[in-house]
């Protein structure tokens, strides 16, 4: 067994049903457009599965190393006899585990919306993007050339930004629809500008043969990189600190976050799906799949990675632990967990011991996909029930939803890092991995991980426990197929954790053993179990304890509360300074001189003179006539007397 | 008997003439069907000075008589159209006086 064909179908599926469901949108029940939307999704899921398997246990591995497979190569255009943009399947370590958490997030978040979606206007509509969305992913972690990649790095924020914008007749949906869109194209363009700059001194299009140049000191590509200093850094380093830029752009890292939280207001499946599990983490990914030139050739750019993503992490925390709206919280959480998957790359490297951080950020993706896709879901079946997103409306849930209670405690648990719960293991090896390299970056995780513990107890128990409230007396769980998916993922959460990662997923290939340091994981239980006792004290009853706290540290909870007023940063940086010095002056120009002068004044021109000559036009046929002989004769006239030879 | 052979000249001379008879109709008749006549006229003007010279100065070559035939071909083509408006003029405006259609202006 060591064909590799049927690769191509996992992507593909997703695509014809996009189509499919697309084209026949009106005429489509809902019951067809799920059910075609689940079962193929289903089958690339299974497909997903047997490649994972046939690539890591079967075929994947020689002399000890899990090597790099290309499955599909075709070269689309053809630049120049040595440049060319390919087409194609990759698989290693890193691209099979992505396959496997998108495949499997997708098909419970499709599974989950047949319920949460129904009755909707534009069902069709919503699973038909779905599946753009899946397809689009899916490629790009597939994706063997550079090009290849940022196509399908754009079509994900596309499909991002129309499911966000799924309610479009929200104008808050459509403002945080643009604005997720906005912000992460802002970051793309740097993204473009690096992997320009990149491919144009590596002259190729292609990653693997990018990361062979960049990463040998002896190559002519890397000499001629490294020479050329912009500004006094090297090129290479200035690159690759742009393609950072377009990763956090879509990992929503400070000062680019402001997106995500806004992008709450789609649907709560895509919010699962896209901005919790699969989409947000393509920075990641990004940067795990040129993690050798990171590591190898310029680890200054990784130092600086480390520390944004260490800061983002503890700053969404601080905020995710004020905010009302449960899935705002979770949002925060899932920007401050994803500043962990980077912060742990950040503080990898290339060799031996220091490859660590690179399996932590990997497996920290894989499990906190499945906790946070699972909170998500869990979260969207309380909005389901309640109709609305304020804890102020919630409280007192546990007894009417018992199922949705523990999932969401498993959910909580796992992200909290308590054993056995997946969560625990991954954030263990971050931490290690923080505490190997850099003591202060260590600390803040630390405080991250209390945090994060804090809030997330604190959403639970407003949501399920905090005395009871009265105005949602009609709520109730109703079995419905909302829940099978929270009960698939409530096992994954506890399960994923025991996967032995370090033997799969590697920058290099190779396998990797380690052993826990004991006392690290004792601080860290300690500091989450900390955070729980604290959000038990304030939140388990009604307690006056929160609100006098938050009152004797007034300014710092305002601040907080407004989000350290980062948007009304943006804001006052677009409204006030760009719209009125740029584009303004922009407008204007358009409007009087490329409009005023160059576009109406040639139609007045020529409206004008047409209007003298008009009468010239008289209908009768003659008087054509006798102008087109005369002037025949003319101009024959004229060619006899200045074309004399 | 004395032989007469017509030159070149006289072909020249046939052709011109033929052209600006068939332009002098053309621009002074009002009847279409007589504009169309003198265009027939002018089109096979234009005919025998490319055969003529086609015969007189290159006489192995063919372009002449092919340019010939193809523009009898077009004369074809563009009397069938020609007639099929006038027709379709002679429904509007119940005449085929040129002067009579001048609807068509500003």
């Amino acid at each position: 067994m060591d064909s590799w064909s049927y690769i191509i179908w996992i992507p593909l599926l997703p695509l014809i049903t996009f189509v499919a469901i697309g084209l026949f949108e009106s005429r489509l029940t809902e019951k067809i457009s799920g059910l075609a939307g689940c079962v193929s999704m289903g089958i690339s899921t299974f497909l997903s599965y047997c490649a994972a398997w046939q690539y890591f246990f079967i075929s994947g591995k020689s002399e000890e190393v899990y090597r790099k497979i290309i499955t599909l190569d075709f070269t689309w255009l053809k630049l120049s006899p040595s440049l060319s943009v390919e087409w194609g399947i990759l698989l290693d370590p890193v691209s099979v585990m992505m396959l496997v958490v998108i495949t499997t997030v997708s098909l419970m978040v499709f599974i989950y919306s047949t319920g949460y979606m129904h009755g909707e206007r534009g069902f069709a509509r919503y699973f038909s993007f779905l599946s753009l969305f899946s397809f689009s992913m899916i490629s790009l972690v597939l994706a063997t050339g550079i090009v290849q990649m940022y196509i399908f790095w754009e079509l994900v924020g596309v499909s991002s930004f129309l499911l966000i914008g799924y309610y479009y007749d929200k104008p808050s949906a459509v403002s945080a629809c643009k604005k997720a869109f906005i912000v992460t194209r802002f970051a793309d363009l740097f993204f473009l500008i690096g992997i320009l700059i990149i491919s144009w001194y590596g002259s190729s299009l292609d990653i693997q043969t990018l990361i062979a140049r960049l990463t040998d000191a002896g190559s002519p590509e890397f000499q001629a990189i490294k020479n050329e200093t912009f500004l006094g850094f090297s090129v290479l380093s200035v690159a690759l600190l742009m393609v950072f830029i377009g990763g956090a752009g879509k990992s929503a890292m400070f000062p680019l976050h402001i997106w995500l939280p806004d992008a709450m207001e789609g649907p709560t499946p895509v919010s699962a799906l896209i901005h919790a599990a699969t989409m947000v983490v393509a920075g990641v990914y990004l940067v795990a799949r040129l993690f050798p030139v990171y590591a190898i050739s310029a680890p200054d750019v990784l130092t600086v990675i480390a520390y944004i993503a260490a800061l983002t992490s503890l700053f969404a925390a601080v905020i995710a632990c004020t905010q009302f709206d449960i899935k705002r919280v979770l949002a925060y959480s899932t920007i401050s967990q994803i500043g962990y998957m980077l912060m742990s790359l950040g503080v990898a490297g290339w060799g031996g011991d220091r490859e660590f951080g690179f399996m932590a950020s990997q497996f920290h993706l894989f499990t906190h996909a499945m906790f946070k896709a699972l909170l998500f879901l869990c979260a969207g079946v309380v909005i389901h029930t309640i109709h609305s997103n304020y804890m102020q409306d919630m409280g007192g849930l546990w007894k009417k939803m018992p199922i949705t209670n523990i999932a969401f405690l498993t959910g909580c648990l796992a992200i909290a890092g308590i054993p056995p719960f997946a969560g625990f293991f991954s954030k263990e090896d971050v931490l290690t991995a923080a505490f190997e390299h850099d003591k202060f970056i260590y600390t803040m995780a630390l405080i991250t991980a209390g945090l994060t513990a804090f809030y997330m107890f604190r959403l639970y128990f407003r949501i399920f426990h905090y005395g009871t409230t009265a105005h949602h007396h009609d709520a109730k769980e109703h079995f419905s197929i909302m829940l099978i998916p929270l009960g698939i993922l409530s096992v994954l959460s506890l399960v994923t954790g025991f996967i032995p990662f370090s033997e799969f997923v590697t920058p290099s290939g190779k396998p990797f053993y380690y052993h826990m340091h004991f006392n690290l994981v004792a601080y860290a239980v300690i500091v989450s179990v900390a955070g729980i006792v604290i959000a038990t004290l304030f939140f388990y009853r009604r307690s006056a304890l929160p609100v006098a706290l938050a009152g004797k540290m007034r300014v710092i909870y305002l601040a907080v509360y407004n989000k350290f007023y980062i948007d009304e940063i943006y804001l006052f940086v677009t409204k006030k300074i760009i719209f009125n010095c740029i584009s303004r002056p922009a407008g204007w120009f358009d409007r009087h001189i490329i409009d005023g002068i160059f576009v109406n004044g040639t139609a007045n021109a020529t409206g004008r003179v047409s209007e003298e000559i008009k009468g010239l036009q008289s209908g009768n046929i003659r008087h054509y006539l006798w102008f087109f002989a005369a002037s025949s004769v003319i101009i024959i006239l004229l060619f006899l007397f200045i074309y004399q030879p | 008997m004395e032989t007469y052979s017509p030159t070149v000249e006289h072909y020249l001379v046939l052709g011109t003439a033929l052209f600006f008879i068939g332009m002098f109709g053309f621009l002074t008749r009002k009847n279409m069907i007589a504009m169309l006549m003198s265009l027939e006229l002018m089109l096979n003007g234009v005919n025998i000075i490319f055969v003529t010279f086609n015969k007189f100065k290159h006489p192995v070559a063919l372009d002449g008589m092919f340019f010939a035939i193809f523009i009898i071909t077009i004369a074809a083509a563009e009397a069938a159209l020609a007639i099929a408006i006038i027709i379709s003029i002679y429904k509007n405006f119940k005449s085929i006086e040129s002067d009579e259609p001048h609807t068509l202006k500003f």
